[in-house]
């Protein structure tokens, strides 16, 4: 029997495992899909938040302020790309103005340092490329940008480079209570585990129904956006909300770690939880929305767009407590923005739970908390010659338009949770994220990923189960060609 | 240091560095990111290539063939799998590259020749909506899989765009046993050459929508349906008019994209027209000793005039390193109404001839094309019998026709009156 099961491994699944990893637990976590990261967590605005907006006092606000504070101590010492580059809510009217000092009042209560709420100028003279009608702006320093997939990576890594085992492909379809704890029935065999925490993102409700009626329901609700080119990124130098709504924060115009340029989200109630498709609606609202912000975005700029899906539900905090009839099984649900700021916290919230019920748990002496994560195009000249003596598949670009190598991919195939897949590959080393978005190198990566993992080229997926990109090899097909 | 570094082995690369050879340069360098020289010929297993520059039928290979067995001959320096990572102008300008065989490289040269061609536009440079399963592919990224790789990329297709690549995927998916259910443009007129709407669409009965677009994409892991709806003259989709295809495949051939990340980073001057640097009728950009020719520099249709053009900016290379480049005034060269650019931007007053490329932006039937100077006087004129976006246009300017004008040259298309 395993000490904890941690079901879902999206940015939360993955901070729960990577606390609980510190200590001497036997902890195994379960993952419906064939890759980390494949939910909520891949498809969002990659923003740390920096925690004025949630009401003070709520599980939000705390787990916020704390989470943006140990996400960068985290993606310092894990290597996740990270920056603070702060944030700026802007006001348009007297009515956004007063909106700012209570999200200024907020956020002092939260806890939130170094905020300043400021003028029309100062804000003209900080971001040029906002609109004219821009009359003020509460700044927040401590907000930043981050890459979402490596941040979860990173710490799911550690987790099972200290002794987590990490199942894939393994939705639980029943739990059931034990002698001791539950059983997590999987298509990967049955799991027994002592105390469970449920991770599961948009499913939440879903798998906690497998044990009891839950008494909160999730709500999904799709956010739409465009992913620009590089030369859109220097439109702003901060994370540019407008003032929140009923909607939530509103669209967002913000750099991103990988020097792009990121505008959404909309707001978008949907029943299927495997919807992340785009509308003309959905995309027209961005545009229309986040022009009112930077009104010369080139849209014709755009690379992707795509749509995530918010962990709404039926409450308006976090749901992270016990169940009342079956202790031992935690929620961690309804964890929606802003989850990815606070996902670090809300592991080691559950660590602690985890801590309640064994007191005296010392932790590991050998814990390591290191990952060794290679990325050429930062290294320098002498650097790069190194690196390529050593191994010279390091000087062969794969991915021209982010200058990305087949060492990086390689490594990334051999790393502690190697990619099955295209956009696996694509979510650790950037290849494929770029302008052409993967109509050279796509090719060239499934070719790598079908030798170092043993495969034929035609059982290589895009994403998920069931992504097929080959159907066969030519000559083969037949049919009634016409001729 | 070298005299001459070529970026991009490909066609455009490849006349270029054969071209500067012959006019006498002997220290040229071809610094190409692919494992062997030809370019995106390499994947164009189909006919139709080099019957302007050969006078007979080639495929796309036997084209990069000639030049690659041309330039065997010559002592062209060649490294492969060679990726150019930044270009410095200066004197001597320099560029940085990294292989697997030399590591990270800093090279210097007299004279750099751009030749990097381009890439194709994607899904999200249109925003198609939708969901995003897999199933959509770039054109040229289906015919790798088909031609280079020997795999086949779905079975049943729709092709968004008539641009030529998509055009000749239809005929080659449906060789492959696939069945192309249709092919859509937005326009009202099709993006590709004629030929090639007969040989590959209509020679196989595979419709083509014009001032159609594709609206809606199902599908959560492949793509399971196609909606394609009918376009107002405004391109906006006319709701009522929605055709639903099932499909697990489309195909996007909805544009290219001169490749000039390092052109910019360079800070050559660019031409928002053409996506590509301002040159003049020798293909030097506003850089000295930094040329750029083929596809990098606008999109051409046929191969043979990338060859002429790259010519061109080889022997232009020579002569800028044999210091036999004059200098004189220039006149610059805009596109008036019905052409949508002109290459080249800038003409040497005492250049022979200038060869002018461009598109026009809209079908012409009977017409002519005009060039004007800035005074309002016609300098020459070209009677057309049809003109249309998909094929790209020239026309020669002599130099006693350039002596003639006042100030710059406008060229534009006019329909001429029947009667």
């Amino acid at each position: 029997m395993y000490d904890v099961i941690v079901l879902g491994c999206g940015v939360v699944g993955a901070a729960t495992a990577y606390q609980l990893s510190r200590y001497p637990l036997k902890v195994a976590v379960l993952e419906a899909q064939n890759d980390v990261a494949g939910g909520t967590t891949k498809a969002n605005s990659a923003i740390i938040h920096a925690g004025y907006d949630p009401e003070p006092g709520t599980l939000m606000a705390k787990l916020n302020v704390e989470g943006n504070r140990m996400a960068a101590d985290i993606c310092r010492k894990l290597h996740v790309p990270f920056a603070q580059v702060g944030s700026l809510v802007l006001a348009f009217d007297d009515g956004d103005l007063a909106t700012l000092h209570t999200l200024y009042d907020r956020g002092i209560k939260n806890g939130v340092p170094g905020l300043e709420l400021w003028d029309a100028q100062q804000v003209h003279q900080k971001e040029p490329h906002l609109s004219d009608a821009v009359v003020g702006a509460l700044y927040a320093p401590t907000a930043g940008i981050v890459d979402p997939w490596q941040y979860a990576l990173a710490m799911a890594e550690v987790a099972v480079t200290n002794g987590v085992e990490l199942h894939r492909c393994a939705p639980a379809t029943a739990i059931t209570p034990v002698e001791g704890g539950y059983a997590v029935t999987t298509p990967k065999g049955v799991f027994e585990g002592r105390y469970l925490f449920n991770a599961t993102g948009v499913f939440a409700d879903q798998v906690h129904g497998l044990l009891e009626e839950p008494d909160y329901r999730i709500t999904p609700n799709r956010g739409e956006y465009y992913l620009m080119d590089k030369s859109q990124h220097e439109q702003v130098s901060h994370v540019v909300f407008q003032c929140p709504n009923e909607n939530g924060k509103g669209v967002l115009v913000a750099p991103t770690i990988h020097g792009n340029l990121i505008v959404g989200p909309n707001a978008q109630p949907v029943e299927d939880r495997r919807n992340l498709g785009n509308t003309a609606e959905g995309l027209d609202f961005v545009r229309a929305h986040a022009t009112r912000s930077v009104p010369g975005l080139n849209f014709r700029e755009n690379i992707r767009n795509f749509a995530g899906l918010r962990a709404n539900s039926t409450r308006s905090d976090f749901i992270l407590e016990e169940s009342a009839n079956h202790p031992g099984f935690f929620d961690l649900a309804g964890i929606k923005s802003p989850g990815l700021a606070s996902a670090a916290a809300i592991g080691k919230w559950a660590c602690e739970r985890m801590l309640e019920q064994e007191p005296g748990l010392e932790a590991k002496e050998d814990f390591v908390e290191e990952r060794p994560h290679v990325v050429f195009h930062t290294l320098s000249p002498q650097e790069k010659n190194a690196l390529i003596a050593q191994d010279p598949r390091y000087g062969r670009v794969i991915c021209r338009c982010e200058t990305v190598t087949e060492g990086e991919i390689v490594a990334a195939l051999h790393a502690p949770i190697p990619p099955y897949t295209i956009n696996g590959v694509k979510r650790r080393c950037n290849a494929g994220m770029g302008r052409c978005q993967g109509g050279f190198c796509g090719p060239r990566v499934q070719d790598i990923i079908a030798r170092e993992l043993g495969i034929d080229p035609c059982e290589v997926l895009m994403d998920q189960e069931g992504t097929y990109v080959l159907t066969g090899e030519t000559k083969t097909q037949g049919g009634d060609a016409h001729v | 240091m070298y005299e001459l570094i070529v970026i991009g082995g490909g066609p455009a690369g490849l006349a270029a560095a054969c071209e500067a050879w012959d006019k006498g340069l002997r220290r040229i360098l071809i610094l190409e990111r692919d494992q062997e020289l030809g370019g995106i010929l390499n994947q164009c297993i189909h006919n139709g290539f080099g019957l302007h520059h050969f006078k007979e039928e080639l495929t796309g290979p036997e084209y990069a063939g000639r030049f690659i067995h041309q330039l065997e001959q010559t002592g062209v320096e060649v490294q492969l799998d060679t990726m150019v990572l930044q270009l410095l102008p200066g004197s001597p300008h320099q560029v940085h590259c990294v292989s697997a065989q030399q590591g990270y490289q800093i090279l210097e040269t007299q004279a750099v020749v751009l030749a990097m061609g381009c890439r194709e536009r994607t899904r999200g440079a249109i925003s198609i909506p939708g969901e995003r399963p897999a199933g959509i592919f770039t054109a040229g990224a289906a015919q790798r899989y088909l031609n280079m790789e020997g795999y086949m990329v779905g079975r049943r297709v729709v092709i968004l765009g008539s641009g030529d690549i998509g055009l000749i995927m239809a005929r080659r998916m449906t060789l492959e046993g696939a069945k192309v259910l249709a092919c859509v443009e937005l326009m009202p007129y099709s993006g590709g050459l004629t030929r090639n709407i007969v040989q590959c669409l209509e020679d196989y009965d595979i419709p083509l929508y014009l001032s159609h677009t594709v609206t809606d994409i199902k599908g959560h892991n492949r793509v399971e349906q196609v909606t394609v709806s009918q376009v107002d003259e405004h391109r906006r989709p006319i709701p009522g008019t929605e055709m639903i295809f099932d499909c697990d495949t489309l195909l996007l051939s909805v544009g290219l994209i001169p490749e000039n990340e390092l052109t910019r980073q360079a800070q050559i001057p660019m031409d928002r027209r053409t996506n590509g640097a301002v040159v003049y009728e020798n293909m030097e950009t506003q850089i000295p000793g930094i040329f750029a020719c083929g596809n990098v520099l606008h999109v051409h249709d046929l191969v043979d005039y990338v060859t002429a053009e790259s010519q061109r900016a080889g022997a232009a290379a020579a002569a800028y390193v044999q210091g036999t480049e004059k200098a004189s005034t220039s006149l610059p060269l805009t596109n008036g109404p019905g052409v949508g650019y002109t290459v080249p931007q800038n003409i040497h007053l005492d250049t022979d001839k200038a060869q002018v490329f461009f598109r026009v932006s809209q079908v012409f039937h009977k017409s002519c094309i005009v060039v004007r100077d800035e005074a309002g006087n016609q300098i020459a004129q070209f009677p057309r019998e049809h003109m249309a976006p998909g094929e790209m246009e020239q026309i020669s300017l002599p130099k006693v026709l350039l002596e003639r004008a006042v100030g710059g040259l406008t060229i534009a298309a006019e329909e001429v009156e029947e009667g």
